[in-house]
């Protein structure tokens, strides 16, 4: 069902990929604890955890074993119970060894303060320094994909306040259900989230985007939403990326946060709908972040399902249990189809930031020859960030870069809507991406 | 007839008036450049690389003139015929450099190193290496991309298809440096040039343990330390289970690489090794010639 009148959107930009929602209708489904578990000690933006368990030790459920240390990290806490085999540095999903606890799953026992019952728990009795405190020793993260820490985006600057909170239930990535099915599935504790994080952030009003494409997720939290007041569900126009903060930010509010500022200077914070309901659980059940729904699709794929999924289980497993490896596959993809990584190995673990695992046969992952830019600007039309792609490609490759840095390469999103729509299959996002890190090493040595 | 000279005359008036303005005004905003500049820069290659640190031959040049001496200064490419020639101009003195030249530290080929992926994104080495390791599970050996053969200004380095890793072309490399810079694995380095250009190194900058290493190339330095121990005049560095031969301090004795249990010190120039047996044989071949001549001459 879709409602054709003029819904709210951003208006610079984006496209529209094909959606493969194929995972839409299939419940999430809690998946069995595997062997061992690798949990990484770096799964966010910022200083990785130190380990505070060594070889040898027994760790339950919810322990912690990684401390956050310094302002912008978080804790790791242990999803399963067992031995600690191996600290050591092992590969993450770009190959790269990064430090890393390895449990050997014994039994399934949990810290004892952790409320296990999934009965739904509504008022709200610590107050905003106790929720805080609890977000940071929780670990809990953006879980929309880019993993920065959640109890930093709370805390706001001095002389800045929040006149509204924005919750992004978008997901406007092909393929991706996890959170579509979290909205549908725990609705009620989302909500509970939501008012938790109003009340940290003390705003009277959340708004929830959700693209039209979830009508049957629209529905049900509007139908919910009556009960929490303060809380209103706004439908959106598909359109792609429009899960990104900033593209948010405009479709809701009209207001446009300016370059290289923060959604909190124009008086708004976005959460995630994932992260509003790991919010939940660490304050109303003492639950620190160890799973997350994890989608896990593909065409050639025999079972695409949405998994409850502990971290640090092995990409492997969860394949698996989706029915297996099917032989064509060409690519493996952590994250959605327009911004995800390709694993370089199956190996690797699940992290707190990973939202989906696609698999992709080998007829559509390859790339088509390169050929010169034919000037038909449009990269330049599909930019949501108002960029000029097609310059940015050759001054990142003649290594200008003073004139990226006026041409804003800063405030590229990474979206991938440039490559995407360009006709002569250039790699414009693989060099911007370059260009962009260049640039804040530049302003780094500035300073 | 008139109305011509009447052009002529109104023409170079406006000639001349415009000279005497241009003239006043060369005069009134008069650059005053130390003379000695040009004649430095005509010393110098123009090649206009940035070898020495400068944006061009014209920026050394001026940095040459107006330092107080030549000590932090040395144009690669010239060398130190160049830097000589600058001093006597200068009439400052220049410091004794050795040449240099670069080497490529991985010998990680097709065939040593399995490949376990495929990469298929733009066709940039930094690119790849910001995305991930790389089509093998080496996360510091050479990306085989052409990065270093791009940004050479003297065609003193090629790709070679074979093993996919590139080769430096001794005799045009100028050590500039700026292969060096574009990789993003620091696996190019710059050496002393020695004679015949003759060179021995550890050609792997692997800092993984010895068995993790083998995994992924065949060829990696295990930091078993052999080579260290039988090194005469410590030129081996060892740490981070890597060895690591200091170009300035190796005598060329050749006594560590078949130390190397995995071939991974390598020779470069050099004759082939004559083993005992090879003497042998060669001394009484030679003295069948002997005889054969002693012959001939009978």
């Amino acid at each position: 069902m879709r409602i054709n009148q003029a819904l709210k959107t951003y208006k610079r930009g984006g496209i529209h990929p094909a959606e493969y929602k194929l995972t839409d209708k299939s419940p999430v489904q809690i998946l069995p604890l595997p062997e061992q578990v690798t949990i990484l000690l770096s799964q966010h933006i910022g200083v990785p955890a130190i380990p505070v368990v060594s070889k040898g030790d027994t760790v339950k459920v919810g322990q912690l074993i990684g401390h956050g240390k310094g302002f912008v990290s978080a804790n790791i806490h242990s999803s399963v119970s067992g031995k600690v085999v191996k600290i050591d540095s092992l590969p993450d999903l770009t190959g790269y060894k990064k430090p890393a606890v390895v449990i050997e799953v014994e039994g399934d026992e949990w810290e004892e303060n952790i409320i296990q019952s999934t009965d739904l728990k509504e008022d709200i009795t610590l107050s905003e320094d106790e929720i805080l405190e609890k977000i940071r020793e929780s670990g809990i993260v953006g879980l929309g994909g880019a993993a920065f820490p959640s109890h930093v985006k709370l805390i706001l600057p001095k002389n800045k306040k929040a006149e509204a909170l924005i919750i992004n239930g978008v997901e406007c990535e092909p393929y991706l259900t996890s959170d579509h099915r979290l909205m549908l599935e725990y609705g009620e504790e989302m909500m509970v989230g939501i008012r938790i994080l109003m009340k940290v952030l003390n705003v009277r009003k959340a708004m929830i985007g959700i693209e039209n494409n979830k009508a049957d997720a629209i529905y049900h939290l509007t139908d919910i939403a009556s009960k929490f007041p303060g809380i209103e569900v706004y439908p959106l126009k598909v359109k792609y990326p429009q899960g990104s903060e900033k593209q948010l930010i405009k479709a809701l509010t009209g207001r446009e946060v300016p370059s290289l500022k923060l959604p909190v200077d124009v008086g708004v914070i976005v959460h995630n709908v994932s992260t509003a309901y790991a919010i939940y659980e660490a304050v109303q059940k003492n639950k620190p972040l160890i799973n997350r729904i994890i989608t896990v699709s593909g065409k050639s794929l025999k079972k695409p399902s949405n998994f409850v999924v502990r971290i640090g289980t092995p990409i492997q497993f969860l394949i698996e249990a989706a029915g297996g490896l099917p032989e064509n596959t060409g690519k493996v993809i952590s994250g959605g189809l327009m911004m995800g990584k390709a694993f370089n190995s199956l190996d690797v673990p699940v992290i707190k930031g990973m939202s989906g695992i696609l698999v992709l046969p080998e007829d559509e992952t390859k790339r088509k020859t390169i050929e010169p830019c034919i000037r038909c600007s449009k990269c330049v039309t599909v930019c949501p960030m108002g960029l000029e792609p097609y310059l940015l490609m050759p001054l990142t490759q003649d290594g200008n870069f003073y004139r990226l840095e006026k041409e804003m390469v800063l405030d590229c999103l990474e979206c991938g809507s440039c490559s995407y729509i360009c006709p002569a299959n250039r790699p414009l996002l693989d060099y911007i991406r370059l260009g962009k890190t260049d640039v804040n090493k530049i302003i780094r040595e500035r300073r | 007839m008139s109305s011509i000279l009447i052009t002529i005359l109104f023409l170079s008036s406006i000639g001349i008036v415009a000279a005497i303005i241009l003239y006043l005004f060369a005069q009134k905003f008069k650059v005053l450049e130390n003379p000695i500049i040009y004649d430095v820069e005509d010393a110098l290659p123009a090649a206009n690389c940035g070898g020495c640190g400068y944006p061009g031959c014209r920026n050394f040049a001026e940095a040459c003139v107006n330092s107080d001496s030549l000590d932090d200064l040395y144009c690669p490419v010239g060398g130190q015929e160049t830097m000589d020639i600058v001093a006597n101009l200068l009439g400052k003195e220049a410091k004794q450099t050795d040449p240099r030249v670069a080497v490529i530290r991985c010998s990680g080929s097709f065939k040593n190193r399995p490949r376990t992926n495929h990469y298929d994104g733009a066709s940039s080495c930094a690119v790849a290496s910001a995305l991930y390791v790389g089509d093998t599970d080496c996360p510091v050996g050479c990306l085989n991309m052409d990065d270093c053969v791009e940004v050479c200004e003297f065609e003193a380095i090629y790709m070679n298809r074979k093993t996919g890793l590139p080769v430096v072309i001794d005799e045009k490399c100028t050590a500039c440096g700026a292969c060096v810079k574009a990789c993003p694995r620091d696996i190019i380095e710059l050496r002393k040039r020695n004679k015949k250009d003759r060179q021995i190194f550890v050609s792997c900058i692997n800092k993984e343990k010895g068995g993790i290493a083998t995994k992924y190339c065949s060829v990696a330095c295990i930091g078993c330390t052999k080579c260290f121990k039988v090194c005469e005049f410590e030129a081996i560095i060892m740490g981070n289970n890597l060895a690591f031969i200091d170009s300035d301090m190796c005598a060329l004795c050749r006594r560590c690489v078949p130390e190397c249990p995995t071939d991974a010190i390598l020779e470069i120039n050099f004759q082939p090794v004559r083993t005992k047996t090879d003497k042998e044989n060669k001394t009484a071949s030679d003295k069948i010639s002997e005889k054969v001549k002693a012959d001939i001459k009978e």
